[in-house]
């Protein structure tokens, strides 16, 4: 009988392979975590099968006197394995439980081959059953970590994304700018938005900035804040600012929230802002005689 | 009146460039200057050019807050041209909003702003 604690688990892994791997399957479609809706039988299967032969190769090398880390070079091939698979599946959609249950669902086949092995019975089951509780518990974890990790990455990158989609400013006309301003004003948007505002007034020597707010949803006393200081900097370079898109809605919030919009020119629409902004740079929209 | 700060008339308005190592004790010093120009030049505006400004405290937010001040009673507006953004979002998170200056974007976005008045 060999005496290390692994010993057991690596013989069953070894000669049983592909019977464990048929079996983890089967107990996470019995636990209901095998989602086929997103994964074929085949994909499945050759994750786990990956998965597993990193697994045993984590346990040969790097389990020494009981004692393992997952963070340790034996188990860098099961971290690769897992950062694919974890990737691949947040990608479609699979919950953290169903992708924890999904790695606890390896000790049932394991349990049950350990059980049915000769002379495996009483102190020594519990050792080895406790050995693979403690691998499966570890794997499972570090799965989750780097599921969670996974996701706010995506998260990170969708916010900056954001940032960058939502601070257009787009020259409308010689020395008219505008900034149409869609969804929360947050400080750290309002801060973002402010300085490519003031760059572009810098840049394109702009004498009028249009802030449309028709895509805000909701000003209150912190937006309102944000958007009079951004129109106080823009004086501060010398052009001019002009609030558009304030609703009726938005106006009566504004009044009863007591907020002064001081000597900043608001208009209803982004049309008059347009015109008026036009005017102050020495233009006149009129119809053509044709018509 | 220091070597730093110069000031010039264009046309009917004063044209003071501040420069970006300008000292507390200078800009004081502009003060008593600038307000003896104004009143024997009997100029129509001032145009302070902070465009080589890249840093501002309170006090320089003050002086110029006062140097616009003293136009004012000497019958003559105040233009800040030239303001840099990083300039004017400090100001703004300093809460000097600067309510007593008009601003041009440029000497002569400010002259012909002047012209006009």
């Amino acid at each position: 009988m060999p005496q290390t604690a692994t010993a057991n688990i690596l013989t069953i892994l070894e000669t049983d392979f592909s019977g464990v791997v048929e079996e983890w399957l089967g107990t996470q479609v019995k636990e209901g975590v095998k989602r086929s809706d997103l994964f074929s039988d085949s994909e499945s299967r050759g994750q786990n099968q990956e998965l597993l032969k990193a697994f045993v190769k984590g346990i040969r090398a790097g389990v020494v006197n009981e004692e393992f880390s997952l963070d340790d070079d034996a188990w860098e091939d099961l971290r690769a394995v897992l950062a694919d698979v974890s990737k691949e599946r947040v990608g479609r959609g699979v919950t953290p439980t169903e992708m924890a249950t999904f790695v606890l669902a390896l000790k049932a086949p394991l349990f049950k081959r350990l059980e049915a092995m000769p002379g495996v019975e009483g102190g020594k089951l519990i050792r080895d059953v406790l050995m693979v509780t403690r691998l499966v518990d570890a794997f499972a974890i570090y799965t989750n970590e780097i599921f969670i990790g996974e996701r706010d990455q995506i998260i990170e990158r969708q916010r900056q994304e954001m940032l960058e989609l939502s601070t257009p400013v787009v020259e409308l006309w010689d020395r008219v700018l505008t900034l149409p301003l869609i969804g929360t004003l947050d400080s750290a948007r309002a801060q973002e938005v402010m300085e490519n505002l003031l760059q572009t007034i810098l840049e394109r020597q702009a004498e009028v900035v249009i802030m449309d707010i028709t895509g805000v949803g909701t000003v209150d006393t912190q937006v309102a804040q944000h958007l009079l200081r951004a129109a106080a900097a823009v004086r501060l370079m010398g052009a001019e600012c002009i609030i558009s898109g304030i609703s009726p809605m938005i106006a009566q919030t504004m009044v009863q929230l007591g907020i002064d919009v001081g000597t900043v020119s608001t208009r209803s629409s982004i049309r008059t802002a347009l015109s008026d902004a036009l005017q102050k740079v020495g233009y006149v929209i009129k119809t053509s005689e044709a018509s | 009146m220091s070597g730093v700060t110069s000031i010039n008339l264009v046309e009917n308005a004063l044209l003071v460039s501040i420069q970006d190592d300008v000292t507390d004790t200078e800009i004081v010093e502009l003060q008593e200057t600038l307000s003896n120009r104004i009143a024997k030049e009997n100029v129509k505006g001032v145009i302070l050019d902070i465009s080589s400004l890249e840093i501002v405290d309170t006090f320089v937010g003050r002086v110029i807050a006062q140097l616009a001040g003293i136009s004012r009673l000497l019958a003559a507006e105040t233009y800040v041209v030239g303001m840099r953004p990083a300039v004017a979002v400090t100001l703004v998170e300093l809460g000097m909003y600067l309510p007593e200056i008009r601003t041009a974007l440029s000497l002569t976005h400010a002259l012909s702003q002047l012209r006009r008045a």
